[in-house]
């Protein structure tokens, strides 16, 4: 890309975002923040209890009480919907049957949000209480009665079996074989801003919804199915995002149910969820239990991977059988496997749906991995720093499971965190109590296949050039704190030559911006970007024509740069960025250009390879330095050295921004936040608060050392690659390897608490096992595998065909 | 129910509202003022991301009544700047990425302001002590350290420039 070669003005600066002002100020409006006239309030009914039947609804009381406008329940909403095709299980309320303590029944709008509340309790719901299924092992052993209606049988919602290459062989070549078994918790994104959404119809009957979510797009989808309306009167506005990780990337009930009331009432209806509610929307980190086997030889080289993993779903697919695919998919990009099983199985369960959150099913397998690996070179005696940088996936390179590799700084990542940390003098070397660790990991620059199968772009930009210099960026993309909307800003700037403050930036509006799927799977870096660089390439090129004309030079020679284009070889001779547009819009007419982005094919033919292929993967390598207290178990971080392959920053600022979130939130995982409930029937949330879900604070945050390394990828805009996600991955095992080195103990379950950890060593003090975590999967008929002979084997990334397979049998 | 009707200063302004008793601070300034700059983020009193100044000092306003304000001195992120400037934390913040998604930012704002007026040259442990009550899921709050260090600097009239470390990373 020409723009590479170039001295980059804004590109890799740390410049301030475009909305920072807004959010220091108090300006940025939240959804919350929207007011309108004649408003009403919604609240919702939510059921408290786990699993039951529906007998009855009575509204009549709530809508006796003065004040009340509207009172409505499932059968006015009573279409099906879900973000995957392949989960359309969700209705805005509950129909005939409740699935968990939580799921909204009935919905009130009201003149005041306290005259709606106190409506919800003249509501008067009849259940059938139903046996409720409240893990795994019961969503195995109990068929009856089933949560949903779908999926492989009984309440299992999805198997997956997938096999690359030959297996046994793999293993048989192995100097060691090695099982372990880990246990991650599930935990929730807890973003600052709790829900909110406000919907009006329009003089025109058109309806408008503002909202808290991170995928304006899906959303216009589901409300248009469910409302029955042509997606062309619907139009939906992503306010900026107060936090979301996730959380805020399925069309939700409550989005459904305000425009529903708004519908029926003729008015505007708000609604804002309480910090509890958040809490039963949920979607966040699955429960999963894991069982790795791997045999390596005995420099550490791995020669096959055998992985299991067990997801506890919740009661709705939510993202689910993308979540079971990608506890399965991203083992193989860091170091190489060269034959790799994969099995899955999600269960549904009476509790809120696990859905995407940061790191998307990954952060569970990449917490097994990185313990494993520290296992393994420990039993093979060697330095479990050197032993990854040996055995590291070649950049350009093709996975077993066909994923295309492009840059890869793993190795400089690693390189980095040992140098910083003076690893080489600490590592099994620091007195008892004091330990240090190292992990890694990588993640996606977003998903290569869409949600729902089509061929269009993932991202459209649309540039307008106004003749007194001013440009608008419009992308259907959504800010949800990353800065997605300044890095539109800082490309656009970079290829037209003016400041990143003249322009306007407009996105996350299904009626003005072109599609954008949303922010999710950290795509938004690399596919926005890559829109908006071609629609502003593509807008330079009608200014340079112009421009080239009147300085009567050639077109090669004008560039853009400090607000002028002008000739290189003469700058004196030029024009202003405004005097440029207005010479393109006599020459053109009105100057507009689009930019937009799909990822290149994937070499995965096989079913279920739609997830895993990407762009671009990011790298990171994490050492920690922990102290623990052999008396009380309480691990305290004291810093993180964090190395982070980005490709190349847009700003560095928001790069380490990314990376020390990051940092944080996987901090909180592995010592603190877990999304559990009660191991009665009743299946309740334990602590559905911010003062009882522990998350860390000040005090808590440990220090964090980052390193930004720029292996530029091709495929990336500027070279850029993701950060959202991917430094998050080797922070939980980083710390569990660090309390290993500390005191001798494997903690192999998440949150790493004081109470297993101090379980641990006191086993160990008794001559037991100095181990806390589980110590056995279910064991289950699996499907068939899917095979697929590895691109070693000669595979072209399709699935072996089945008589084929029979026939090598 | 009858309202309550009185009198506060908000951001320099006497301002007379009439609401319902039962309000908490927090609802009067957004619902009734129209000062959304305050957001929040429980309204249990366990975030921090609706403090307020009262009288110079740091409040959760969903625990304070409104008719509690009666007569007081309330600052909101809205009244932070001063004549069109900024305060220098609103300018640190804006900087440094100390605001992400920018939910938590007022709340964190006017913790640190209190913070800086109470110790001109706070350590980062007193820093770290000082914000222990805002919760911010999106920095890991050390971005927000940052800026604090800088805005207290530049309020001490001290020319310092930004170590590249907190702009580019380490070397």
């Amino acid at each position: 890309m020409a723009a590479n070669k170039k001295d980059l003005k804004v590109v890799g600066k740390p410049f301030r975002k475009v909305d920072a002002r807004s959010k220091c100020v108090g300006q940025t409006k939240f959804a919350d923040d929207v007011i309108l006239p004649r408003m009403l309030f919604a609240k919702l009914l939510r059921s408290h209890v786990p699993h039951a039947l529906i007998k009855s609804i009575d509204v009549s009381g709530a809508l006796k009480l003065p004040g009340v406008i509207a009172v409505i329940t499932g059968k006015d909403v009573p279409i099906p919907y879900g973000i995957l095709p392949v989960s359309q299980d969700e209705h805005a309320l509950c129909i005939d049957k409740v699935r968990f303590i939580g799921d909204p029944v009935a919905a009130v709008a009201a003149i005041d949000e306290d005259t709606a509340f106190d409506a919800l309790d003249l509501i008067k719901v009849e259940y059938e209480p139903l046996d409720t299924i409240a893990n795994v092992d019961e969503a195995i052993r109990k068929v009856e009665p089933r949560i949903q209606e779908y999926g492989d049988g009984g309440n299992i919602h999805k198997k997956v079996h997938l096999e690359f290459g030959d297996i046994a062989a793999g293993f048989a070549e192995a100097d060691l074989i090695r099982e372990d078994i880990f246990f991650y918790e599930g935990n929730t994104h807890l973003p600052m801003e709790q829900h909110a959404a406000v919907a009006q119809f329009d003089a025109d009957d058109k309806l408008t919804l503002w909202s808290s979510t991170q995928t304006p797009h899906y959303v216009h989808r589901a409300m248009a199915k469910v409302l029955e309306m042509p997606p062309s009167h619907v139009r939906i506005i992503a306010t900026p995002n107060g936090g979301g990780f996730g959380g805020k990337s399925d069309p939700f009930n409550h989005e459904i149910v305000v425009a529903k009331l708004a519908q029926v009432t003729g008015r505007p209806v708000k609604i804002a969820l309480t910090r509890e509610e958040v809490f039963y929307c949920h979607r966040g980190r699955h429960p999963v239990l894991m069982k790795v086997k791997t045999g390596v030889k005995k420099d550490g080289s791995i020669t096959a991977m055998d992985f299991q993993s067990f997801l506890d779903g919740g009661a709705y697919g939510s993202y689910g059988v993308a979540s079971t695919f990608y506890t399965g998919a991203l083992q193989t990009v860091t170091y190489e496997i060269p034959r790799y099983r994969f099995r899955g199985l999600r269960a549904f369960t009476n509790k809120p749906p696990c859905g995407p959150k940061r790191g998307h099913g990954t952060p569970q397998p990449r917490y097994a991995l990185e313990i494993h690996i520290d296992k393994i070179a420990e039993e093979l005696g060697l330095d479990p720093a050197e032993m990854r940088l040996k055995h590291l996936v070649p950049p350009h390179s093709l996975t077993a499971n066909y994923l295309r590799i492009g840059s890869m700084g793993l190795g400089a990542c690693i390189d980095k965190v040992v140098e910083a940390s003076d690893w080489k003098n600490k590592f099994r070397k620091l007195p008892y109590g004091r330990g240090i660790g190292l992990a890694c990991g990588s993640y996606l620059s977003g998903a290569g296949l869409p949600i729902y199968w089509n061929s269009m772009p993932h991202s459209g930009v649309q540039l307008r050039l106004d003749r007194q210099g001013g440009v608008c960026v419009m992308c259907g993309s959504t800010d949800i704190g990353q800065g997605s909307d300044s890095i539109l800003a800082y490309i656009v700037a970079e290829v037209l030559g003016i400041d990143p403050f003249d322009i306007r930036v407009v996105t996350a509006d299904t009626d003005l911006t072109p599609v954008d799927l949303g922010s999710y799977s950290s795509r938004v870096t690399l596919m926005t970007g890559n829109a908006a660089l071609q629609a502003a390439e593509r807008a330079r090129e009608l200014l340079t024509t112009a421009v080239a004309e009147k300085l009567k030079v050639p077109a090669s020679n004008i560039a853009f740069a400090d607000r002028r284009a002008f000739d290189v070889e003469n700058p004196d001779n030029g024009v202003t960025f405004a005097q440029a547009v207005q010479l393109a819009e006599a020459k053109y007419g009105t100057i507009g250009t689009v930019g937009s982005y799909t990822p290149p094919a994937s070499a995965a033919k096989f079913k279920g390879g739609g997830v895993g292929p990407s762009p671009a993967y990011s790298y990171s390598a994490g050492v920690a330095e922990v102290n623990v207290d052999p008396e009380t178990g309480i691990v305290i971080v004291e810093r993180i050295w964090m190395a982070h392959d980005v490709g190349k920053s847009i700003n560095p600022v928001l790069v380490m921004g990314q990376v020390e979130g990051s940092v944080y939130m996987g901090l909180g995982e592995a010592l603190m936040e877990e999304m559990t409930y009660r191991a009665n029937r009743n299946v309740v949330h334990k602590f559905p608060s911010l003062l009882e879900y522990k998350s860390p604070t000040t005090l808590e945050m440990c220090d964090v050392k980052t390193f930004l390394i720029e292996d530029p990828d091709p495929n990336g805009p500027y070279g850029a690659k993701e950060v959202g996600q991917g430094p998050l991955l080797p922070i939980p095992p980083v710390i569990a390897n660090a309390v290993y080195d500390a005191v001798g103990v494997r903690v192999d379950e998440v949150p790493i608490t004081p109470d297993k950890v101090l379980a641990a060593i006191r086993a160990k003090e008794r001559g037991k096992d100095g181990r806390y975590g589980p110590s056995s999967v279910p064991n289950i008929d699996w499907p068939e595998p899917l095979r697929v002979a590895t691109p070693d084997e000669g595979g072209d990334g399709k699935e072996v065909p089945r008589e084929l397979v029979h026939a090598r049998e | 129910m009858q309202k309550a009707h009185i009198q506060f200063n908000v951001n320099g302004e006497t301002a007379e509202v009439a609401f319902a008793p039962h309000k908490t601070l927090l609802e009067v300034l957004r619902e009734d003022m129209g000062l959304t700059g305050t957001k929040h983020g429980c309204e249990l009193g366990e975030c921090g991301t609706c403090t307020v100044l009262v009288d110079g000092l740091p409040v959760l306003s969903c625990l304070m009544l409104g008719l509690d304000a009666e007569d007081r001195e309330i600052t909101t992120v809205e009244g932070m700047a001063e004549g069109g400037k900024l305060h220098p934390l609103q300018e640190t913040f804006a900087d440094l990425g100390a605001a992400q998604c920018g939910y938590c930012t007022p709340g964190f704002l006017l913790t640190a302001k209190e913070l800086l007026k109470e110790n001109p040259a706070p350590t980062r442990d007193e820093i770290r002590e000082a914000l222990a009550g805002n919760l911010c899921r999106c920095t890991g709050y050390i971005k927000i350290y940052e800026a604090v260090e800088l805005a207290a600097a530049r309020l001490r009239d001290e020319d310092v420039e930004v170590a590249a470390e907190v702009l580019y990373g380490c070397e």
